[in-house]
């Protein structure tokens, strides 16, 4: 569905991604763990395109990504939650997931749409006129991942959705995201939580400073010693 | 006497609101001062003045004409001289709406000549009214109508539309706003399109008031149309608007008690008083840092 061939990104004199490949199939979650700074966001941020790919080339669905603008991209089906949750926070519950749906313009289902996010997060449901920045952490997780499947994404990509959350919330947030998955969405997950986000994904990537050194099904890279030492604080 | 003043005050400030919505929008989305504006302000004056003048047409017509005129315009100001510079420094952008700005207004001096110029006497026929103890021209009520309308145009624009929605998340938070799928440079676009029509219409309403349109007129009206902005906490609507109002009726009750050869300072004054108080002005968002 996705394939990222050999991409790197520069920040000034910083080598933040250096030949980045993988590939992500329909359906599945793939879990992208590395340390902090290893560059993981700035993989999903090259595939929205909001940093520009200085070589390397990032194919979805037979389409290349680095040509295109942000929001086309998104018209194409891909989604990013950003790390940070990112609500508008002057912005109602309401405006927030209208935003999300912006590509659409099909009224009537984006209110039905609307329907099932408030009856999967009723939470939101409660708070749908308030402005975004009153929710807690968790409310505010779950909008920004609500906001995201507005657009009806084919391919989800997740910026670290358990940052700062309470361990409770981290399990419920990872059952919506298995939950989203099952009902047809593609997930690309990317934490620093590899132990949760190895226990839902199929495979994993390993980001080491800007570079993928390892990679395989979830449950053999839950085992091996490497990354165990290194990710797993063992 | 103290009505008279504060009718006067609210006209001439409704008149500086208009102008400094178009700076506070624009600084909220791309955080750019945009120099040019009160040039902008300056040429719907003389669109105006041409629509009644040439065209006989009606001060309502020549108020939409202009607004449509620069909004024209301002989007490509945008385009030619602030988009190419957008991933450049922040100085760079507003050295280029400086160079706008002169070109602008030299460029009416060209085209105009130096004089000031005047409308026809038929361009609004001028009546008094007597409200309470206070003598109100038509004119006044013109001014404050049009703003009032405008601005209420303006606030039903940016809360209920979908672009007008889209500015709002565009100001709060850029790169999110274009992972939602909006098209941020239309959006960019479509701000620049709305502050030059305002500042157009202002131009009109300020060049019939005062009976005279110069291609120097922008200057001392843009300046305080920012210090309107900025008083008001530059990026928010309802500041500008407030802001505007504040420093129209302050300025006029200055000059009323004496004060009239101080009356561009006026302003200034205010502006470096609230500024002291309250740095982000009177309804700015504290500005948290992006990472």
């Amino acid at each position: 569905m996705l394939k990222v061939e050999r991409i790197c990104v520069d920040y000034g004199a910083v080598k933040a991604l250096r030949d980045v490949s993988f590939r992500i199939e329909q359906g599945e979650i793939v879990a992208l763990i590395g340390a902090n700074g290893a560059g993981k966001t700035t993989v999903l941020n090259a595939i929205s395109n909001i940093v520009p790919s200085a070589c390397g080339s990032i194919v979805y669905l037979g389409k290349e990504l680095t040509k295109l603008a942000p929001h086309e991209i998104v018209k194409l089906g891909i989604s990013q939650v950003p790390e940070g949750r990112r609500v508008f926070g002057r912005m109602s519950v309401v405006e927030n997931l209208e935003m999300g749906a912006f590509t659409r313009n099909d009224k009537e289902q984006i209110g039905l749409d609307l329907e099932k996010i408030f009856q999967r997060f009723p939470r939101l449901a409660e708070r749908r006129k308030q402005p975004a920045k009153t929710l807690s952490g968790g409310e505010q997780q779950m909008l920004a991942m609500a906001r995201a499947l507005m657009s009806r994404p084919k391919l989800l990509l997740l910026d670290e959705p358990s940052m700062g959350l309470a361990p409770m919330l981290v399990e419920q947030i990872f059952a919506i995201v298995q939950e989203i998955n099952r009902s047809g969405t593609t997930i690309l997950l990317v934490e620093q939580n590899a132990n949760m986000a190895l226990s839902i994904a199929h495979r994993g990537y390993v980001l080491e400073t800007g570079e993928v050194v390892l990679q395989g099904g979830a449950g053999e890279l839950a085992s091996d010693p490497q990354v165990r030492s290194a990710y797993l604080g063992e | 006497m103290f009505l008279q003043q504060l009718i006067n005050g609210v006209a001439l400030g409704s008149v500086y609101a208009l102008i400094a919505l178009g700076y506070t929008m624009v600084y909220g989305i791309i955080t750019l001062i945009n120099f040019a504006h009160g040039e902008i302000f300056m040429v719907g004056a003389f669109v105006g003045l041409l629509l009644i003048s040439y065209f006989k047409v009606n001060v309502f017509i020549a108020i939409v004409g202009a607004m449509i005129v620069c909004m024209i315009m301002g989007v490509l100001i945008e385009r030619i001289a602030y988009r190419p510079l957008r991933k450049s420094s922040r100085l760079s952008a507003l050295i280029s709406a400086i160079g706008v700005s002169i070109f602008l207004s030299s460029l009416a001096l060209m085209l105009f000549g130096a004089d000031a110029k005047g409308f026809p006497d038929s361009a609004f026929p001028v009546r008094q009214l007597r409200i309470g103890s206070a003598d109100v021209s038509t004119l006044q009520l013109l001014i404050i109508g049009v703003s009032a309308c405008l601005m209420l145009g303006l606030e039903f624009i940016v809360q209920k539309t979908k672009i007008g929605k889209a500015m709002r998340a565009t100001s709060e938070d850029y790169n999110t706003a274009a992972l939602m799928g909006i098209d941020v440079n239309r959006v960019i676009s479509f701000t620049f399109a709305l502050g030059s029509a305002l500042a157009a219409a202002g131009g009109v309403l300020v060049g019939v008031l005062f009976n005279a349109v110069s291609f120097n007129m922008g200057l001392m009206a843009g300046l305080k149309a920012f210090a309107a902005a900025v008083l008001g906490g530059i990026g928010s609507i309802p500041g500008a608007m407030l802001g505007g109002l504040l420093l129209g009726v302050s300025e006029v009750f200055g000059v009323a008690i004496g004060y009239s050869s101080y009356r561009d300072a006026i302003a200034f004054a205010i502006l470096v008083l609230v500024l002291l108080v309250k740095p982000t002005g009177l309804l700015g968002q504290k500005i948290t840092k992006k990472v």
